[in-house]
């Protein structure tokens, strides 16, 4: 046990007050940011870099981690109030989070939300002081085929959160697959759908089709309707999570770092996928599915404590092997070597007061992080008391400067409002709106490992299944997509129930509340 | 002169640490270097190279009371070319610099940008970095020589790994390898990730046969055994590292990836040398020299039309790589 007595040496630097100082200015910092839209902590990080030059550089990280957590914490927040996500890793937020908050549980939703960033920054540092050098190994035995098929069964689980209409689904899945084009090919470097243009040529940021989808989509849709009736503004209801959440929350609190921590250690692997994942985990094992879409709790908790255990992976293998996994990340790289520090195989032996001390900030970190934003959460929920009108005008103008904050240019609110109107017409005519943004986070991504696997091959395709992990994933996807075929012969050969019958069943449990849950639970599964 | 400019850091540092900020704005400092409101625009992302080059230059600046308050900003798009376009149209406008490098010159070509680097004044060339050529450490290649060898054979089956996208630093390297060795640099199989450290992990791992990559972002691997070194590109040998250079290993190339500032164009004789000398006392002192150190960068001056006719130079090199791979 190392690992544990260099920990406790680790708390031993953290804790002396100038270090909790800066842990705590380091939270403070990246919860703001995390709530602003466009500003993430990659870019707060790099604009601090020269501020911290003259600290000393186990402060300078605990801070810069402090930023990393508390922007995933703040993140969710806008995304739960204002449907606007902050970061990219709180899209998921938004889409269960927010309609709670318009039914009047945005205080519990902001608790489950900081509760699952506790669980799994908690499990997640947990896991990096016990795995790391384990973790870090099998970032890289992972490849671009391995990659592949991770995304493909993404793509398969889509389908599960396309909607009551299939046809509307798939279409708002094509629109983010096409934004998702848009920019040079990093393969080769061709434009594509950039019309000349060289603001188009980095693509459209994930954030500002999330912001144009969510947030200036609804206000321009809430405004149309409006018009005559302001309306009541949304009610606020009672500030804590009660019994009944406590009891649909704590699984999905756990079961998120298990998807979030191995996904952050990984190279592109990032934050958005593990929540994403975790999201359509929860959807499948929740025994109110019904609600999924309107404001399920287990739809918060999940992935937002996926997304905190995501940024722990992220720095098992920045500390273990010098491999910034994340925008981040590749930021906190650069100042370690800004300070002559390199991470990588030898920091831990050359560098163990900093490296420790930092992981144990990580813990008391989250432990303000927590501290700071339950009490916050029926604050801000208060937020929504304030007249639609001037609710929705606060939405566009937050909405607006973080589209500009992206990349400093005017052009960028120019596209969100076009994002925008886009997401008006999809509310118009019933499109779903989050298949359309996992279309923009999957499909690039999908796209360029299928190439970067097929390249490293030299065009074979068996290259796409020549790693045992790659095999595994497609076996697992073969098993989910014929688990209904199977369903339904295994009792037809028996002559048992029908597949219509199944349907039935289903029905009648939904009718009459608990009851039958045990039979619900195959059924779920099957379709 | 000389002892003017020798003394003129102390002297600086004094009337910035004596005289309140509130006046200086008036009239410059006494080595003549202070440009009062010179911002440095950054055309990529906070925490890229030429963000870090930027921002330190300007740190080092202030410390050696070269300058008082330089603001750094970003303006990132299209591989630094959006920056390059509003440089270009911030025509005679002696108070601004933009830090760029290497990338740029290929960005101007994959983005078929309207502006390119001919259109702006150069300043100077600052710091330069040689690419190295790594493999992992059970790799059986165990010299640059093998690697060469199998390479020649099978350019295809050898997928060469890099941190920048066609037009980059890491694809030009290869590209300038296979050509100066004899392979059509449309047989090489170059795959790009998305910087250093994502390919690390596929170095590591074997998945591709070889990485380029700046040897920055690699010193630590190759310390601890965990990448192994072929060769540097630059050249001469890298200090501290067991390493042949290309030429030695009888690929006639040389390759550096730098970075310098750029202005816009429309500068008089004047305000440029202004610019110039900023620089040069900023080279000279003792805070960029450790910044030198500490970033693993190397001193690279070239300045005024020197770096001009450099530049001329590296875009013909470029553009002649692109245009073979048919870009």
């Amino acid at each position: 046990m190392d690992s544990v007595n260099s920990l406790i040496d680790g708390f031993g630097t953290a804790l002396t007050p100038l270090n909790l100082l800066w842990a705590a200015v380091g939270v403070l910092l990246g919860t703001a940011i995390g709530v602003l839209p466009g500003i993430g902590p990659a870019m707060a990080v790099a604009l601090l870099l020269p501020v911290t030059y003259g600290l000393d550089p186990t402060a300078a990280f605990i801070m810069f981690a402090g930023i990393y957590y508390g922007g995933m914490f703040g993140g969710s927040t806008t995304s739960i109030l204002l449907n606007t996500p902050g970061e990219s890793a709180a899209v998921i937020a938004a889409i269960e989070g927010n309609p709670m908050a318009k039914a009047g549980r945005g205080s519990q939703a902001l608790a489950a939300a900081a509760v699952g960033h506790f669980a799994g920054g908690m499990i997640g540092t947990v896991l990096l002081v016990l795995l790391a050098p384990t973790v870090a190994s099998l970032a890289v035995d992972i490849g671009a085929p391995d990659y592949f098929a991770i995304m493909v069964l993404a793509f398969i689980a889509v389908t599960s959160v396309l909607g009551s209409s299939r046809v509307r689904g798939f279409a708002s899945l094509l629109i983010g697959l096409t934004l998702g084009l848009v920019g040079l090919d990093q393969m080769t470097g061709q434009q594509r759908l950039t019309f000349g243009s060289l603001q188009l040529s980095d693509g459209i940021d994930v954030v500002i089709v999330a912001v144009g989808l969510f947030a200036i989509g609804e206000a321009l849709w809430v405004a149309a309707h409006l018009r005559r009736d302001p309306g009541p503004s949304l009610p606020v209801g009672r500030p804590w999570l009660g019994r009944d959440e406590l009891r649909r929350t704590w699984k999905p609190w756990l079961r998120g770092p298990l998807i979030g921590f191995p996904f952050g250690a990984i190279p592109a692997g990032g934050a958005e996928i593990p929540t994403f994942l975790s999201y359509i985990t929860e959807k499948r094992l929740s025994k109110h599915r019904k609600e999924f879409g309107k404001g399920a709790v287990e739809g918060v908790a999940g992935p937002e404590s996926a997304a905190s255990a995501s940024a722990a992976g992220t720095l098992v293998s920045m500390l273990t092997l010098g491999l910034p996994t994340t925008a981040v990340a590749a930021v906190m790289l650069a100042a370690f070597q800004q300070y002559g520090i390199q991470p990588g195989p030898l920091l831990f032996e050359r560098e163990p007061e900093l490296v420790w001390g930092l992981i144990a900030s990580l813990f008391i970190g989250m432990a303000m992080l927590l501290v700071l934003n339950l009490p916050l959460a029926p604050v801000w929920s208060k937020l929504l008391r304030v007249p639609r009108p001037y609710l929705y005008a606060g939405i566009l103008f937050f909405a607006a400067v973080g589209a500009y904050a992206v990349g400093g240019q005017a052009v960028d609110v120019v596209i969100l409002l076009v994002i925008g109107l886009l997401g008006v017409l999809m509310r118009r005519y019933g499109l779903p709106v989050l298949p359309a943004i996992i279309g923009v986070i999957l499909g690039p991504n999908a796209e360029q490992q299928l190439r970067r696997a097929l390249q490293i091959s030299d065009g074979s395709v068996t290259g796409l299944v020549d790693t045992p992990f790659s095999v595994t994933v497609y076996a697992v996807i073969a098993t989910v997509l014929l688990w209904p075929l199977l369903k339904r012969l295994l009792p037809a050969r028996r002559g048992g129930p029908a597949p219509s019958a199944v349907a039935d069943g289903e029905r009648a449990t939904s009718a009459d509340g608990t009851g039958g849950k045990s039979e619900q639970d195959p059924a779920v599964r099957g379709d | 002169m000389r002892s003017r400019a020798l003394l003129s850091p102390p002297a600086a540092a004094a009337v910035v640490l004596l005289v309140p900020p509130l006046i200086t704005s008036g009239s410059g400092t006494s080595g003549g270097t202070n440009i009062p409101g010179l911002r440095f625009m950054v055309p990529n992302t906070p925490g890229g190279g030429y963000d870090i080059t930027a921002r330190t230059a300007a740190k080092n600046a202030e410390d050696a009371g070269l300058n008082h308050n330089i603001e750094v900003y970003n303006l990132p798009g299209a591989g630094g070319t959006v920056g390059l376009s509003r440089l270009v149209n911030e025509r005679g406008n002696g108070k601004l610099t933009m830090s760029m490098g290497l990338g740029v010159v290929g960005a101007v070509h994959t983005n078929h940008a309207p502006s390119t680097l001919a259109d702006a004044t150069p300043v100077a060339r600052l710091t330069e970095e040689p690419d190295i050529v790594v493999v992992a450490k059970n790799s059986k290649y165990k010299t640059f020589r093998q690697l060469l060898a199998d390479w020649k054979k099978h350019p295809g089956a050898m997928p060469v790994g890099g941190g920048s996208s066609p037009g980059g630093p890491d694809h030009l390297a290869p590209m300038l390898m296979a050509r100066a060795a004899g392979i059509r640099t449309t047989a090489v199989n170059y795959v790009p990730f998305d910087g250093g450290g994502e390919l690390l992990a596929s170095v590591l791992g074997g998945k591709v046969a070889f990485g380029v990559s700046g040897l920055g972002e690699y010193r630590d691997q190759i310390e601890s055994g965990e990448l192994r070194l072929l060769a540097v590109t630059g050249p001469k040998r890298a200090e501290g590292f067991d390493a042949p250079t290309l030429k030695e290993s009888g690929v006639d190339v040389e390759f550096t990836n730098w970075r310098g500032m750029m202005a816009p164009p429309g500068l008089s004789e004047a305000q440029r040398d202004k610019l110039v000398r900023f620089l040069r006392e900023l080279r000279r002192s003792e805070q960029w020299r450790t910044s030198l150190r500490t970033n693993g960068w190397e001193d690279a001056w070239l300045p005024g039309d020197k770096y001009g006719r450099f530049l001329e130079r590296e875009d013909k090199r470029v553009n002649s790589v692109l245009k073979e791979l048919g870009q």
